[in-house]
């Protein structure tokens, strides 16, 4: 659906079914150089089963009218701004990647708002380095492969995302593409230049629940440590067989924490 | 960290879309010869059926032995995703019916295969689909003949039986102009000869019967999609931006952002019409898939021997293929097709008719039949089989001449080929 935030327009995919704000609100937010669609199975599942479902275009990404912003605190107020436009109360918040720091900050700063956050191949702090810092600058078709082969842990998946007969590593590639130029840059530079996570995950009041690939090479599972010992309440489910790209690699076991966590 | 890469496209022949079995650790794909898959449990089935969660469930939306064979084609082809359908055809019909129906309008080559042509001019027509025929060559044509109902446009990579070289870019560059996407039949070139989605094509497919099985044992289909065509953006294709009550109101493009076409075309295309692959046959074509580069590569070596010979005969007329500077599209082929031009190609024998029908029956290695992209070397002589009941006349409007022959060169010693031709030739020159 679409809504105003901040006067500009911004897009949630609801999971197939029409946005409702009396059930337990569940928000996904995706990561560097996404949009909405990584996350349609289990989307659409936790609409299908009882839950409201805001799987957003952060702004500049998929639908949602730019620019993008530039900091993970900016993009944590923007979430609570989406939850006002959609006059929705207390929600859990799903985040991957970029999108797992924005759902930390949104919980430390609204502790009545937030009641759960998950957080999906996740690092603190989520340093970039300065080889693909510059290439998301320079040169992005460059850093679209790196970020795309690094994402992977293998060339097979099953029963593959989001269905049989598709090429994550392709379909990847292209959502990458489908994004507006110096989108990826203002992603990886806001990820970089995070320093709050550390104090965050102590200010967090909420259950946590952090969903790791244990092949993960761009937040791999012991980057995560700090922000697992940090949290007040939080427990991990480390997926074997997975790389970054977790939703797309290892979509069933994804969602089956997810379904036992919000 | 070092700057990665992908890999490369003979490691991705073998191993794009499938792992060891992790039940049984086989190396090599099962043939899942299956038609249903169980539940877990009630929820399970729901959830499978409400694309909630990914997996089988009937073998003609889905098989595991299918999906290896259709994320194998989507990786070598840098493409999204894929499709395996029971024939080419069918790949064409699934990738029409898609995005076209009843007032619908195609803009097609006029270069086509026959069984496509017949398609497009004589059965979609009956369903209200209608199809401009054009030059393939003849860039402003293209654009001419596009109109407010036109949803496709559609031509071979190499032409039939012309082998005119599709200028991929161009064309795309017309279709995207115009908000409407490029498909193209890739059959004769192969993703190991011309990848057409890094060209700017958006949809392809193949005739997996041909070089992709590579030893003439089983029919089969493959649709892809480039992932890169926006259908938001173009406005024209409601079926896939709009939601879908035949599929639980789904938005396809609001679901993906880059695979509404491929959701769609399985959801409603494999699930309605259901020209699906067997397993079995998914295994057979996996089986060329693994060695497609050095086949295409030997298919190229031995066409270029074959066209040697052919060009210095004194009983051929003319060769026709695009690595010869006589072809007209000598130079595009060098620009888009580096690796070679592939291993069909037509040639004109001195003598007409019945020349023609002389040599093909003096053949011992070539085998007479009416099939492409085999191991085997395969020939054919339209004006006595496939277009025999047309004169002359009709024979050259279709751009086929009485003593035309089509080869398809395949695997074997190239110099048994060449003595095979010249005892023909030789032949087929006495009175």
């Amino acid at each position: 659906m679409e809504l105003s935030v901040n006067g500009r327009k911004a897009y949630a995919y609801t999971g197939g079914r029409p946005f409702e704000a009396s059930l337990p609100t569940v928000v996904f937010i995706h990561g560097a150089e996404h949009d909405h669609c990584v996350w349609a199975l289990q989307s659409r599942y936790l609409a299908h089963h009882g839950r409201s479902v805001l799987a957003v275009d952060l702004p500049g990404h998929g639908r949602s009218e730019g620019p993008a912003l530039t900091s993970v605190e900016e993009m944590a107020d923007w979430i609570v701004a989406l939850l006002d436009a959609a006059k929705a109360g207390k929600a859990a918040l799903i985040g991957h990647s970029m999108g797992s720091l924005i759902a930390l900050e949104c919980a430390a700063r609204n502790p009545t708002r937030v009641g759960g956050i998950a957080l999906i191949g996740t690092a603190f702090p989520m340093r970039v380095s300065d080889e693909l810092l510059d290439a998301t600058r320079d040169d992005e078709p460059m850093a679209q492969d790196m970020v795309n082969i690094w994402s992977h842990s293998a060339y097979a998946h099953y029963p593959s995302n989001p269905g049989p007969g598709f090429w994550v590593m392709g379909e990847n590639l292209r959502l990458m593409q489908r994004q507006k130029p110096g989108v990826m840059h203002a992603d990886f530079v806001a990820c970089n230049a995070y320093a709050n996570g550390a104090t965050a995950a102590a200010a967090v009041k909420c259950p946590a629940l952090l969903v790791l690939g244990k092949r993960d090479i761009m937040t791999p599972p012991r980057a995560a440590k700090d922000l697992m010992n940090a949290l007040p309440d939080a427990r991990k489910v480390e997926i074997a067989g997975s790389g970054h790209a977790l939703m797309a690699e290892k979509p069933d076991e994804v969602l089956d924490a997810l379904a036992a966590f919000v | 960290m070092s700057t990665p890469r992908y890999l490369g496209f003979d490691t991705l022949s073998l191993h794009a879309g499938q792992q060891p079995d992790p039940t049984t650790g086989a190396r090599a794909t099962p043939i899942f010869q299956t038609t249903s898959f169980v539940f877990r449990d009630t929820d399970h089935a729901a959830s499978l059926f409400n694309m909630e969660r990914a997996g089988h469930v009937y073998s003609r939306i889905s098989n595991p032995t299918n999906a290896v064979l259709e994320e194998r084609v989507a990786a070598l082809e840098n493409g999204i995703g894929a499709i395996a359908t029971a024939s080419g055809q069918a790949a064409l019909h699934l990738a029409v019916s898609t995005i076209a129906g009843a007032g619908s309008h195609i803009v097609a080559s006029r270069s086509l295969y026959g069984g496509s042509h017949n398609l497009l001019h004589y059965t979609l027509k009956r369903f209200g689909v209608e199809t401009t025929f054009v030059d393939p060559r003849n860039l402003e044509g293209w654009r001419a003949a596009v109109r407010p109902n036109t949803r496709l446009l559609f031509a071979e990579t190499l032409g039939n039986p012309g082998l005119d070289v599709l200028d991929v870019p161009k064309v795309a560059q017309i279709a995207h102009e115009a908000k409407l996407p490029l498909l193209v039949d890739s059959t004769f070139t192969t993703p190991y000869l011309m990848r057409p989605f890094d060209l700017g094509a958006d949809l392809l497919f193949h005739s997996a019967t041909k070089f992709l099985g590579g030893h003439g044992v089983a029919i089969g289909g493959v649709l892809a999609d480039s992932g890169a065509f926006d259908w938001e953006a173009s406005g024209r294709f409601p079926e896939l931006t709009e939601p879908y009550d035949g599929f639980h109101g789904m938005d396809f493009q609001e679901e993906s952002t880059v695979a509404a076409f491929l959701l769609r075309a399985r959801r409603e295309g494999l699930r309605d019409f259901g020209a699906c692959m067997a397993p079995t046959v998914a295994f057979q074509i996996l089986q060329g898939v693994e060695t497609l580069a050095l086949r295409m590569q030997r298919h190229v070596e031995n066409s270029r021997k074959v066209v040697a010979f052919l060009a210095g005969h004194a009983a051929v007329e003319s060769v026709n293929y695009p690595e010869l500077e006589s072809h007209p599209d000598y130079a595009l082929a060098k620009k888009l097709l580096p690796r070679g031009c592939g291993a069909v190609f037509t040639f004109s024998i001195k003598g007409g008719r019945p020349a023609g029908r002389k040599f093909i029956e003096s053949l011992r290695v070539f085998s007479h039949l009416a099939n492409v992209g085999d191991a085997k070397s395969l020939v054919i002589h339209p004006a006595t089989t496939t277009h025999f009941r047309m004169d002359d006349a009709a024979l050259a409007a279709a751009g086929i001449g009485p003593g035309t022959i089509r080869l398809s060169v395949g695997l074997e010693d190239p110099q048994d080929l060449v003595d095979d031709l010249a005892n023909a030739l030789r032949a087929s020159q006495k009175s």
